[in-house]
């Protein structure tokens, strides 16, 4: 089954406690170098039949209506390539 | 008055704001997430908690629920709706209210007894306090950190719909130390303290919050045919 993944991040100028968290911690571990963590979301939407034109529009209405936030977050729209996908599940 | 109190899976404190109406004097019925009915009410609570878990976003899902249908075209009529907590996160969510509520900047739960100042009592969930009045209710949240653009907090601010402000402390980062708003017509109020743990002195932190539910007495002459 193809999938469309959507992937949602705070908008830059949103203050995301989160990965500030997570920033934090990194040195903690002897991670360094790191200067700056945004926590997003992913979803991944296995979808029935091929992937069209009408499909990805559905999805953007999704991402726009339930998946995402407009008021503090963007998000992008993009379809699984079918040889990363049997990658993943290696 | 008849007021409704919705409660969807996860809320926590809908019978806090049932005992709150009630102590104000109105009518309780309860209302149920999953029925696209209002049973005729004057008035419509959203009270706090974890609605579905809090997944997705906080309010995300439960904007979709079928009694929120209704509550938001009577809202557009002018149906007095009052969110607190999650339910000022559900308003967001349904943009009945603008911006939206994201985790506390210091990332800790917090639960207190805070001081707000009433910025604007005129709304229909505010006008038994004065203008500038300073109460203390209790607040309790972990994503209660108010945002919105520049430009739409200007917007607020200029046309009075900051309904209360924190005073003191700003226990989330909320932006302007917002602890509430209203919409353009005054009906729908969110806030994020909690007005229905303050409404007797065997508990809580006094009687502060009971003004909140007492307002609605101002509104005679409202049915809920007005609404229909």
């Amino acid at each position: 089954m193809p999938k469309v993944v959507v992937d949602v991040m705070p908008k830059p100028e949103i203050l995301d406690p989160q990965g500030k968290a997570v920033q934090g911690a990194l040195p903690r571990l002897g991670f360094s170098g790191v200067v700056d963590v945004r926590q997003g979301k992913r979803f991944e939407l296995e979808v029935a039949g091929e992937v069209t034109d009408e499909v990805l529009a559905q999805v953007h209405e999704m991402a726009e209506t339930l998946l995402s936030n407009p008021v503090i977050e963007n998000f992008a729209v993009s379809v699984l390539d079918p040889d990363e996908a049997a990658d993943g599940a290696r | 008055m008849k007021v409704g109190v919705v409660t969807f899976p996860g809320s926590l404190d809908d019978a806090d704001a049932q005992r709150a109406a009630q102590i104000a004097g109105h009518d309780v019925v309860p209302l149920w997430h999953g029925e696209h009915d209002l049973r005729g009410v004057d008035a419509v609570v959203l009270p706090g908690g974890f609605s579905y878990g809090d997944y997705l976003r906080c309010g995300a899902i439960s904007r979709f629920s079928p009694v929120m249908t209704e509550v938001i075209e009577a809202a557009g009529k002018g149906l007095p709706v009052l969110g607190i907590c999650n339910g000022f996160q559900i308003l967001c969510e349904s943009h009945l209210l603008p911006g939206a509520l994201i985790r506390n900047d210091h990332q800790k739960f917090v639960c207190r007894d805070q001081r707000l100042r009433i910025e604007n009592a005129s709304t229909a969930w505010t006008s038994a306090y004065s203008e500038g009045q300073e109460i203390t209710i209790v607040l309790k949240n972990g994503e209660g950190g108010f945002v919105a653009d520049t430009g739409t907090l200007d917007r607020l601010e200029g046309e009075g719909r900051v309904v209360a402000r924190y005073l003191d402390h700003n226990p989330n980062g909320s932006l302007r130390d917002i602890a509430g708003i209203t919409n353009e017509r005054g009906n729908v109020v969110g806030l994020m303290p909690h007005p229905e743990h303050a409404v007797e002195e065997l508990t809580g932190a006094g009687t502060d919050g009971l003004g909140f539910f007492t307002s609605l007495a101002g509104l005679v002459g409202l049915t809920a045919s007005t609404f229909a």
